[in-house]
């Protein structure tokens, strides 16, 4: 069987902070602890980096954390799978470090390429273009095939997906109904009439919060057995008569 | 200068992007390919030789006028034009792989990167640095991103071909077979 060849490194060595925002993701992190621990790529010390990588991602923020902890776990499902004892003679062994150590070149490769376009970039930013805005003057034809790229087309979508999605608001203004105050003024009415409509009861210039009160403070009374309420076809006038039972009370 | 020359100057005063030579050959029938090449090169030493404020630079597929870099700080201070903002790293990142890989959807990007990019592409869309080429073949048929002539211009790059090939990176990746690391 052979030993992972691991790098004997004091798992107590000067730990410092680091601030996470600089880096732009795991394989990033991973890079500059390699790097750290100028250790050789094609052979990282997989349980001493993983461990070294979870206690970084212990002091990220939960936003950010679910890309860092994918990388963690992957980390520690090679550092299990290193473990795994191998037959004496197995000459066709594959490293379960070999995608890892793929991806992380490729990723540096990617970095290579960064690091000239931040060069161009940087060169380019301090030369001005002329400032010229031209003024459309292509006039295309009615009748002419629509030539629309499928990205402007995406991004016509969005803008009115954007515009649209802006909700209208209304102010609604906390209005309390006065239900106790109905039954008073109904009582007062049925007092003096023996019935009454709900014309009588409700002007017609009555704010909506008092429709509902009176109807309210109607159906309040009808269940206390103050009043009967009747109406002798849809939609005709509802009639209020004072209660039979509660006069005789 | 020649007559030749002056006109391309006036044409790429007046031009918003570069001008590729295919373009300024259309300025005047008569001249020769060769002869309109030349006059580029005209305009472009006399801007480098007698001492002007702007230079002639070929990038984004063409030739534009430039200020001097060294000017660039005392034009932004008297705010007669303010400098692009930097990319953060991990636009520049995104693009990187966009410029490499193009065209290529979203997944085999944040496969490379190993975080999620769907903001950063949209910003990177937004700036006019990547556009949406065509549509993938798979699951959903994603949307698949090229750099721009935008880009180009960007970074001061004449073509694609300019940024150096993959085999060509210090970091050139092992071929497929050499990936099984065998420890000793």
């Amino acid at each position: 069987m052979i030993a992972p060849n691991f790098r004997t490194v004091q798992a107590e060595g000067p730990s410092f902070v680091v601030e996470l925002s600089q880096f732009t993701g795991p394989l990033d992190l991973l890079l500059s602890l390699i790097r750290d621990e100028q250790v050789d790529i094609y052979d990282i010390p997989i349980a001493r980096v993983a461990e070294q990588f979870l206690a970084r991602v212990g002091t990220l923020g939960l936003d950010e954390a679910a890309d860092y902890l994918e990388m963690a776990a992957r980390l520690l499902r090679i550092k299990a799978q290193m473990l795994l004892p191998r037959a004496d003679g197995e000459d066709t062994w594959e490293d379960p470090r070999a995608e890892l150590v793929r991806r992380l070149l490729e990723y540096q490769q990617m970095r290579e390429i960064v690091d000239l376009l931040e060069r161009r970039g940087e060169e380019r930013r301090h030369r001005f273009p002329r400032r010229f805005v031209p003024v459309s003057v292509d006039i295309t034809p009615l009748n002419a095939p629509l030539a629309l790229a499928l990205g402007d087309l995406l991004g016509a979508v969005d803008r009115v997906l954007r515009t649209s999605r802006e909700p209208t608001l209304h102010e609604v203004i906390p209005r309390a109904l006065d239900v106790a105050g109905a039954m008073t003024s109904i009582r007062a009415v049925i007092a003096m009439r023996r019935h009454c409509r709900w014309s009588d009861l409700v002007g017609t210039d009555a704010e909506p919060w008092q429709i509902l009160s009176v109807l309210l403070a109607l159906l309040e009374m009808a269940k206390l057995g103050e009043l009967q309420l009747a109406q002798h076809q849809p939609f005709a006038s509802v009639e209020i008569r004072r209660d039979a039972v509660s006069e005789a009370a | 200068m020649t007559p030749l020359a002056k006109l391309l100057e006036a044409a790429l005063f007046a031009a918003a992007r570069p001008i590729s030579l295919e373009a300024l050959a259309a300025l005047d029938s008569e001249a020769s390919p060769a002869a309109v090449s030349a006059a580029v090169d005209e305009l472009r030493e006399h801007y480098d030789l007698d001492g002007h404020g702007v230079e002639l630079v070929e990038q984004g597929g063409g030739w534009q006028i430039l200020t001097r870099a060294e000017f660039a700080e005392a034009i932004e201070r008297a705010q007669v034009a303010v400098r692009p903002q930097r990319l953060s790293a991990a636009a520049l990142e995104t693009l990187a792989i966009v410029a490499y890989r193009q065209p290529i959807g979203r997944a085999e990007i944040e496969e490379i990167r190993g975080v999620a990019v769907g903001s950063v592409l949209k910003s990177l869309h937004e700036r006019g640095l990547i556009d949406i080429v065509g549509r993938g073949e798979g699951v959903g048929r994603p949307l698949l991103y090229g750099t721009t002539s935008q880009f180009l211009e960007q970074f001061a790059l004449r073509h694609l071909e300019e940024l150096p090939r993959a085999d060509e990176l210090a970091i050139a990746l092992r071929g497929a077979g050499n990936n099984a690391v065998v420890p000793e």
